[in-house]
């Protein structure tokens, strides 16, 4: 009986259409990835059946924590600039053009404006060990609508139209401060929101 | 190693030949480099934006005689309380009047459940949110969301009045 002889192929095979694909995706992924940006606070939000996506730019977000703490963020490093200037020469605080850079960088905030300039002036490690108290938003002091309002006005001066302002509220923020935010901008005319949410499957609705 | 270099030649004859070398290269810690390279941008992108549920208030509106009455009869108010508990009541509250109030859940059975049945036995319905200062924003996005699941269109988010909380505590449930 003759031997059966195991075929002997060459145990290296052609990696190269593998190497080309991974190189494809790794280039995809690389020009496609944006970064997700830091968060001052972290917001954990409900989630809804919406499929309405946020809009790419002009965005307003306005956080609400659990601690009833108010947060602003802006998407557009540009009208930024401006609206720092706008805010500080409001409450007479100014800024050096190096706070005004951190500040455009920021992805939002939580300071009174009078603690601004001495947050933006430490570095990014200081400031993230820094437990924000939120921008003050109430009748004696509300600093935050004065944001929103210089912030649409710096918007609608830059591209024409005033940002979109999104409220992005934490599962287990309490109602009335997320209301007094609510009411806040209604009372500047602004009626429109759009709530940040998690995407939840649709149920069936029952017909 | 994936691949095994092989004996370029068995070493016979007497001629001495320029050695012949192999056009492949090792690949793989570039296909290795590739990869971590590849799973860690899968990882870290963000691709889609969060979505966003749209709420539109009312104009405020000028003059307080402005402000549109509802009809008692076309009336279903939602109480959000704490702890997640939902009670809802027909009608409005009035000195005089004490609707029952029941208590709902946030489930499929619950309040998108009786939703639908005031709706079709009327459809001019109009549904008065009213969160208590205890509830959680939750609360709130869940029941918005509820009108947009059964397409409730007429609704309207209203500060809760004082007669709303005794009714709440009154009816102990």
């Amino acid at each position: 009986m003759p031997k059966v002889k195991p075929h002997r192929t060459s145990p290296s095979l052609d990696m190269t259409p593998m190497v080309d694909l991974a190189f494809l995706l790794v280039t995809f992924f690389m020009l496609t990835t944006k970064f997700a940006p830091e968060e001052a606070v972290v917001v954990d939000t409900p989630s809804s059946t919406s499929e309405i996506r946020l809009p790419e730019s002009h965005v307003i977000t306005i956080s609400v924590d659990k601690d009833k703490r108010v947060f602003f963020g802006m998407d557009d490093a540009k009208p930024k600039l401006d609206l720092l200037t706008r805010v500080g020469a409001k409450y007479g605080v100014s800024f050096t053009a190096a706070q005004a850079k951190t500040f455009s960088n920021l992805s939002s905030f939580g300071v009174p404006v009078q603690q601004l300039p001495d947050f933006l002036s430490r570095d990014n490690e200081q400031r993230k060990a820094i437990k924000q108290p939120g921008i003050p938003a109430d009748s004696l002091n509300n600093q935050f609508i004065d944001w929103v309002v210089e912030a649409q006005a710096a918007s609608r001066k830059e591209f024409g139209k005033p940002a979109y302002i999104a409220i992005k509220g934490d599962g287990n923020a309490d109602v009335p401060t997320v209301k007094k935010v609510i009411q806040l901008l209604q009372d500047k005319n602004i009626n429109r929101f759009n709530l940040i949410t998690d995407l939840e499957s649709k149920p069936v609705a029952g017909k | 190693m994936a691949e095994i270099q092989q004996q370029a030649d068995s070493g016979k004859g007497g001629k001495k030949r320029a050695k012949k070398m192999s056009t492949k290269i090792d690949m793989t810690p570039m296909v290795d480099l590739a990869f971590l390279l590849l799973t860690f941008f899968m990882l870290t992108t963000t691709f889609s934006k969060p979505t966003v549920m749209q709420l539109n208030m009312p104009v405020k509106p000028k003059d307080p005689k402005e402000q549109s009455e509802i009809k008692a009869s076309n009336a279903f108010t939602v109480l959000l309380g704490e702890n997640n508990k939902i009670f809802y009541y027909d009608g409005l509250l009035a000195d005089n009047v004490k609707p029952e109030l029941v208590a709902s859940s946030y489930g499929a059975d619950g309040i998108r459940k009786t939703l639908l049945q005031r709706r079709q036995a009327n459809p001019e319905v109009v549904v008065l949110i009213k969160p208590v200062d205890k509830s959680n924003y939750k609360n709130m996005v869940d029941i918005l969301d509820e009108m947009n699941i059964t397409d409730q269109k007429k609704y309207a988010l209203v500060d809760i009045s004082k007669a709303d909380e005794d009714l709440i505590k009154t009816s102990g449930l």
